[in-house]
């Protein structure tokens, strides 16, 4: 009983004192936000395991979200992709390519004034489905579409 | 220490347009050498974009993103001659910033 008060105690200490490092600009704000890598969800090896571990365990199809991409990649080493969120108050965007060994590619935060809608390229080993995960104002929507691929783009 | 990146930054209907091509292995893991031996991750983790002490995009990057990461973005406000500042931290703690002006 004691015990178990006495780690709550160290728990709440640990973490004001954080909180009073980070107000007293003492904590770098883009070293807070490198530790909030989800390590959890960046190692899934299936999409299902990275939903869950960005919290997306459940999520609507959203026709809200354009993803941009090619029908058929010749080059899986270098595939673009682009996706814009039309929906109201998006928070973050991330995509995921269900056949890589990894399915996480990437999550973007969404600031306020700025547009919910981002470009990148990615690998992909194989053909595979890739989907644009958006959050916005606390619920998961999703939308998906299939990539072929010539060449894959890990391995060898 | 690793290259520049090249970022360009474009001021139109009120808001800013900015592409950044960074320079980096983006080395998966799954790869072998000449040898058989698996090649180490080595990629970009973080990246943080700010203009005027704001972050206007922060991403979280997997090893899915191709060599020589391109990133492209909005954000509104921003003048010209204003300046944006992008930070990538990769998983071996190297970390590099660099700053554009935006025309």
């Amino acid at each position: 009983m004691d015990q178990t008060r006495r780690n709550v105690f160290k728990a709440g200490g640990g973490a004001s004192l954080y909180a009073l490092l980070a107000v007293a600009g003492m904590l770098r704000p883009d070293a807070a936000l490198a530790a909030d890598w989800n390590q959890k969800a960046f190692e899934a090896k299936n999409l299902k395991d990275a939903f869950d571990a960005l919290g997306a365990g459940s999520r609507t199809d959203s026709i809200g979200i354009l993803m941009t991409a090619p029908e058929i990649a010749e080059n899986g080493a270098v595939v673009p992709i682009g996706a814009v969120s039309k929906l109201p108050g998006t928070e973050s965007i991330a995509i995921l390519i269900a056949k890589n060994p990894t399915a996480l590619a990437a999550s973007f935060d969404i600031p306020l004034g700025t547009e919910p809608a981002v470009s990148t390229r990615v690998k992909m080993a194989e053909t595979s489905e890739v989907h644009v995960l958006v959050k916005a104002q606390g619920k998961f929507y999703v939308t998906k579409k299939e990539i072929k691929v010539t060449i894959g783009g890990c391995g060898g | 220490m690793a290259d520049p990146m090249r970022i360009r930054a474009v001021a139109k209907d009120g808001g800013v347009n900015v592409k950044i091509l960074m320079a980096h292995e983006m080395e998966t893991g799954q790869r072998k050498d000449g040898a058989g031996k698996p090649i180490p991750a080595h990629f970009i983790q973080h990246v943080s974009a700010s203009w005027q002490g704001k972050v206007v995009l922060s991403a979280n990057w997997g090893t899915a993103i191709a060599k020589n990461p391109f990133l492209e973005f909005n954000f509104k406000g921003g003048q010209k001659g204003e300046k944006i500042q992008v930070t990538w931290t990769d998983n071996k703690g190297d970390k590099r910033t660099d700053e554009a002006t935006i025309n």
